[in-house]
């Protein structure tokens, strides 16, 4: 039985209200998250989603802001009622027993959102007593997971009195209380300083290696990339690629990324780029110019060089080797931040 | 293996209690001072002055008991449910618990109607200070009075879960001023339903007023010879009225929970 299961999974949030005078009529058609929705019109969120998780996995949905993977963790923590498809955590349909789910999982939100009327240590016991974990049984351990995440001696510090990370820690403290078999975590890492980073990813390995299973939802590469077992790339609430970090980086179309910035329109050296030797899905946008070169040295000079021809100044040049990166690209056509 | 809804219940409870009873003095003052300062007016000065008839403190009192019920009450579920929902989503740990979302709301509406009950107790001795002693005034009806007072309690909490989950943050200062300052005013809290004759329009408009029914019902069990709604009436539009702002507010909040 896998630990977590979507089929065909689709959410399409209603329109939000128009706040202007003179109403418009409602706008046939879904348009896209991410773009700016203009009110008036349902944003489509999930796009007939497929994933399967098996139980111990790390895995991690990665997607620039938008991509449904917010949406996914909502759909899968019962707090998102998806439109169409079915979702099953730990075998248990989310729909049809939300409660069942509820009692399995874990969750770490995006922004800490502690009780703030009570201490650190009051946040994980009260938790514990809606899972109806008796007070004796979750003292001590409320004691040693605070230890564990640096939190030993704030365990009687109000919650506004915590940084943002050691908020961020309590959440994860939290979601932990009640021992889940599955732990969800929303972009766990946004905000936190890069020591306060490295050490929430060694947490979380050690999570891992006691065999919980984790799904996490990340902007950032390095962090999908260094922590999942595997990994599904999402955007516009469809699934792109999934495999390991390994396999997807070596699917990754061949060759740097070559990102020219110019000091003018960059199409009129469209076609020229494009019957260059060795370079690949050369694209323009504006002022930049991209494309895949297998030989990198050659290709700059060959680029910039048509860029003369043209009559355009390169203002900057940018190279990224063949990564995760580049291949999520390649892939949405959008950088991650 | 879930654990009983009552168990988690009970722990939702005990959160509250611990979190009320720190905050229990100034949500006294911010919930009571408005009916105080009204009972120094009406109920001590004007009489002293000889504005009004002195049998009036009789009527005035039990309305000062149902507009600091209500009011409390509304306020013990609406404002939570404004910041919660709004920017500190503090709820969100409740909205993980094993039990189903309505759990949380009808918990938060008990809550409430304790709050709002306790605001009462706590008016009912300080404004008879005030007035001095009221002739009708009488305590035989103890279990009627306990009834009434939770029945307008639980009406106004749930009115408070309606308002505090269908209302957005910034428009809950409106809140106060076109629905709770009219109700209060139009809410035969300072004067009997049956003066009103005096203007029938103005009689028959009031009663979609659900404070009127709280002001009458606390009319009928603490000054039983003064004039009154009967209580059966009054109970009876009570329970209506609960059971309407409880689907009403059942629904908004899991709308809000579950999106």
């Amino acid at each position: 039985m896998p630990a977590i299961e979507t089929r065909a999974l689709r959410k399409v949030y209603p329109a939000p209200p128009v706040r202007r005078r003179g109403m418009r009529g409602p706008q046939i058609g879904p348009v896209q998250p991410g773009s700016g929705a203009p009110p008036g019109r349902e944003i489509l969120a999930l796009d007939g989603l497929d994933l399967e998780v098996p139980a111990g996995e790390f895995f991690g949905l990665l997607g620039p802001n938008g991509a449904g993977k917010t949406t996914t963790i909502g759909v899968l923590t019962t707090r998102v009622r998806p439109t169409a498809g079915t979702a099953a955590v730990a075998g248990i349909d989310v729909g049809a027993n939300p409660v069942g789910v509820k009692q399995r999982i874990g969750v770490v939100p995006q922004r800490p959102n502690p009780d703030r009327q009570l201490t650190a240590i009051q946040n994980l016991l009260f938790h514990a007593a809606y899972f109806g974990i008796s007070r004796s049984a979750s003292l001590p351990r409320a004691q040693a997971l605070l230890d564990q995440l640096g939190l030993g001696d704030r365990a009687e510090s109000k919650v506004d009195q915590l940084s943002g990370g050691q908020q961020q820690r309590l959440m994860i403290a939290r979601a932990l209380i009640h021992e889940p078999e599955i732990l969800f975590l929303d972009e766990p890492t946004v905000g936190l300083d890069p020591q306060a980073r490295l050490d929430l990813w060694e947490i979380l390995r050690s999570l891992h290696r006691q065999g919980r299973t984790i799904v996490m939802t990340t902007h950032y590469m390095e962090e999908a990339d260094r922590l999942c077992d595997r990994l599904a790339i999402i955007d516009h609430g469809k699934l792109l690629a999934l495999d390991t970090p390994a396999g997807l980086r070596a699917r990754a179309p061949g060759g740097t990324l070559v990102e020219v910035t110019l000091d003018g329109e960059a199409a009129p050296l469209l076609a020229a780029a494009q019957a260059l030797p060795g370079i690949s899905r050369v694209e323009v946008a504006g002022p930049k110019l991209s494309a895949y070169a297998q030989r990198v040295g050659e290709s700059i000079a060959e680029l910039l060089r048509a860029a003369e021809q043209a009559g355009r100044l390169p203002l900057d040049i940018r190279l990224t080797p063949p990564s995760l990166e580049t291949l999520f690209v390649s892939l949405t056509g959008r950088k991650l931040d | 293996m879930s654990p009983s809804p009552w168990k988690v219940f009970g722990a939702l409870v005990r959160r509250d209690v611990h979190v009320v009873s720190r905050e229990l003095p100034f949500f006294l003052l911010r919930t009571t001072l408005q009916p105080i300062m009204f009972t120094i007016v009406f109920g001590f000065l004007l009489p002293k002055m000889g504005f009004v008839q002195r049998g009036y403190t009789g009527a005035l009192l039990p309305g000062i008991l149902g507009v600091s019920l209500a009011f409390a009450s509304v306020q013990a579920v609406a404002l939570p449910m404004v910041a919660d929902f709004g920017w500190t989503k503090e709820i969100e740990d409740r909205l993980l618990a094993p039990v189903p979302i309505w759990v949380i709301a009808v918990e938060k509406i008990l809550s409430g109607t304790a709050q709002g009950m306790i605001a009462a107790l706590f008016v009912l001795p300080v404004a008879r200070l005030i007035m001095g002693p009221i002739e009708a005034l009488t305590a035989s009806h103890l279990g009627l009075i306990v009834g009434m007072t939770f029945l307008g309690a639980f009406a106004f909490s749930a009115f408070g879960m309606l308002l505090g989950t269908a209302i957005r943050g910034e428009q809950i200062g409106l809140m106060f001023g076109l629905i709770v300052a009219p109700m209060i005013f139009f809410g035969c809290a300072y004067y009997p339903w049956r003066a009103l004759a005096a203007a029938p329009v103005v009689q028959y408009l009031v009663l979609i007023n659900p404070l009127v029914y709280v002001s009458e019902g606390m009319r009928g069990v603490l000054t039983p010879a003064l004039p009154h709604m009967p209580v059966p009436v009054v109970a009876g539009a009570l329970v209506v009225i609960s059971a309407l702002f409880l689907l009403l507010g059942l629904r908004t909040f899991e709308k809000r929970a579950v999106s």
